[in-house]
């Protein structure tokens, strides 16, 4: 249970500052929160009611509509199985079933240890490297039982599974975006061949 | 196909692994069409655009010129790019993101300079985190190289462009729910009219929403011409576009076609593209574009990928995604697991999509199950009118003298979730009624289907 730490607070404002409106960061800062305190909690929510100027209800409604949040402690590492069309053609419900003897968990459980929770997705976009999972939002394409064990070997020995680096749950991007001008002309055409 | 269907257009710095950087992408023409654009007027860019003859790629297939002349002569205005790509089978903005970020940028930049947009939003889907990284980082590099916010290449003109990121919910790829998760709220589509996007869109001003494949393509048709552009393939929607391969072809992938100078044979049996049915196999139908669009079998193969034949058959391009499937494939396998993804991803807010779905999908389940009844192939029908009223689309049947009923179809529901759920059910169900009896009645499926 914990409100936005000083740090985040700061990223929080830089984050509202791109958009015209601030509620329109409330996904962003649900992000940062999740990535705090690996999932969404009360006290997250009312913090960002705050910052972006709504109640806390409206945070509630909205972090429960999208799937990525998460309102109970997930496994270090989410694992998701794709299940849609291209990929169940060429095995996903088979591959769904071996990571589920594999980890010993159904879906939506956490191994014991807490290292693994597994998912069941939605078309992931990778339809063409069919089947696929996701670590961590982070693709293995044309995945076989053999690979998908390899993958988790490689993730419990605290190495890179097939050299892609996989950050814990909720780690959110480094890349510091560019910060939008303020300057209320921005809001009027601009005519540059007069 | 003719020799010149392969042509590279969006897909033309695939070859190089590093062209999401900078230095590379100015090397190879990068940022030369936003420099050229600037030196014309919007009304000129605009002009060119509407002469390419460029349709969205997101889905529905409007006219990219025509959408940015319907905007309200307000301000300020949105740009926003649609990188939420969802939908079943679609796999081609997420390559695009992830290899040529820049391309992306650069034509979100001459679409603002051309419809005098205000700012510009780039929404990239919730689980895509390299496409984050590579748009993030692109974006920050072309900050930092003056090729994005103030005074562009010194030109006087200055844009920002704000990188957004969604969190999972596959309805906000449609363009109104889009809006709505942009404004921080839970991703229900709004009724069109008033809200079109053009008069009442991102904070109730004009915007035009964008797929990422749509600009992606703009840069080269300003450094080559509109003219030019449309030269290259035929048909309703000229140019190139990009097909999504999967399923049961041996060469699944994304395919950058002259599409209506191909046909779906070529596009499933070509050495170069699909390579034929994996193990020799037999075709037993596929899915012409994305999940919601209605089926197509042997008889449509030698349709040219050209909008207007293919509404007039029975079915979409929609999002080029084609969904191949063999004659292994248990048909009521495979729409129930499409009828369960669009029932799983209503939001609610219509009762037929959101009642009607979950009892197709239920439906659906206990006859794969071997559960099924006799009546439920009406029940089924039945609720599928309830959602979508009146004939619905469907592909001719030539043996059985069945012909094609075109697209699209008569709605109840705000938006095309709810239809979309109609759709797999529909199909398999009038092209492969037997195989839904041989389940009921020997109380599963005959190909031993796993349960999910
Ligand atoms: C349910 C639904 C989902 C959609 N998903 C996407 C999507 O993921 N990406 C996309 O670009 N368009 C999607 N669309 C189409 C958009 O509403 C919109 O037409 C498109 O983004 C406009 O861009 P375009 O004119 O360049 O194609 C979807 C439409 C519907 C009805
Ligand atoms: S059709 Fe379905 S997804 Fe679309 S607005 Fe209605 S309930 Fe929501
Ligand atoms: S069906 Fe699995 S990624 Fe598209």
């Amino acid at each position: 249970m914990a409100r936005l730490n000083p740090t985040n607070i700061e990223r929080a404002r830089e984050v509202i500052a791109r958009y015209p409106q601030p509620r329109s960061a409330m996904i962003p800062l649900l992000h940062l929160a999740q990535e705090q305190d690996g999932h969404i909690t009360d006290d997250a929510k009312a913090h960002i009611a705050e910052l972006v100027g709504v109640m806390p209800a409206e945070v509630h409604g909205v972090s429960t509509f999208y799937e990525m949040f998460k309102h109970e402690d997930v496994g270090r590492y989410l694992v998701g199985v794709c299940t849609n069309l291209s990929c169940m053609l060429l095995g996903a419900d088979e591959l769904l079933a071996h990571a589920e003897d594999k980890l010993g968990v159904k879906v939506g459980g956490t191994t014991p240890d807490g290292s693994f929770t597994l998912e069941q997705m939605q078309c992931l976009a990778a339809c063409g490297g069919a089947p696929c999972i996701q670590v961590n939002y982070r693709y293995f394409e044309n995945v076989t039982p053999e690979r998908f064990d390899g993958v988790i070997a490689a993730l419990s020995a605290g190495t890179d599974p097939e050299g892609q680096a996989v950050p814990p749950h909720g780690t959110l991007s480094r890349v510091s975006l560019p910060h939008p001008s303020t300057d209320a002309d921005r809001e009027r055409p601009q005519e540059i061949h007069s | 196909m003719t020799a010149t269907a392969r042509t590279s257009v969006v897909f033309a710095r695939m070859g190089d692994p590093e062209a999401h950087q900078l230095d590379r992408y100015v090397a190879t023409d990068g940022y030369e069409a936003l420099r050229r654009a600037l030196a014309m007027t919007p009304e000129q860019v605009h002009e060119t655009v509407t002469t390419a003859q460029l349709t969205g790629r997101g889905g529905a297939g409007f006219g990219t010129g025509q959408k940015w002349s319907l905007l309200a002569n307000t301000y300020p205005r949105y740009v926003v790019i649609n990188g939420d790509e969802s939908e079943p089978g679609t796999f081609k903005d997420r390559q695009i993101m992830e290899r040529d970020p820049h391309q992306v940028i650069e034509g979100a930049l001459i679409t603002a300079y051309a419809v005098r947009a205000t700012r510009v939003f780039l929404y990239v889907r919730g689980e895509m985190a390299l496409a984050q990284e590579r748009v993030g980082q692109a974006l920050a590099d072309a900050y930092a190289k003056g090729y994005a916010g103030d005074n562009i290449l010194g030109s006087g003109w200055s844009m920002d462009v704000v990188l957004h990121w969604g969190a999972g919910a596959y309805v906000v790829g449609e363009e109104t729910a889009l809006l709505e998760s942009l404004e921080g709220k839970r991703a229900f589509p709004r009724i069109k009219p008033p809200y079109f996007p053009a008069a009442k869109g991102l904070y109730q001003q004009p915007t035009v929403v964008n797929n990422v494949e749509t600009v992606a393509t703009i840069p080269w048709i300003i450094r080559n011409s509109g003219e030019t552009y449309a030269a290259l393939g035929a048909g309703r929607a000229p140019g190139t576009r990009i097909m999504c391969l999967s399923g049961h072809v041996n060469r699944p992938g994304n395919y950058e076609v002259e599409a209506a100078n191909i046909t779906f044979r070529d596009l499933l049996f070509d050495p170069s593209l699909g390579g034929g049915i994996r193990n020799g196999n037999q075709l037993k139908a596929f899915i012409p574009g994305g999940g919601s669009a209605p089926w197509f079998f042997e008889d449509q193969l030698d349709l040219p990928l050209d909008p207007g034949p293919v509404g007039a058959e029975g079915s979409m391009l929609g999002s080029g995604a084609v969904v191949v499937m063999d004659d292994t494939t248990c048909a009521v396998r495979a729409a129930w697991n499409l009828v369960r993804f669009y029932a799983h991803e209503s939001c609610g807010q219509c009762t037929p999509c959101r009642e009607g779905g979950s009892w197709l999908e239920k439906i659906m389940f206990r006859i794969e199950a071997g559960e099924g009844r006799l009546e439920d192939l009406d029940l089924l029908l039945d609720v599928g009118d309830t959602i979508a009223p009146g004939p619905f689309p469907h592909a001719s049947w030539p043996e059985k003298g069945l012909a094609a009923s075109p697209f699209p179809y008569k709605m109840t529901t705000i938006c095309f979730v709810g239809p979309s759920a109609v759709v797999p059910m529909h199909s398999a169900l009038t092209r492969f009624r037997e195989e839904f009896v041989e389940h009921i009645n020997h109380r599963g499926c005959p190909k031993g289907s796993a349960h999910r």
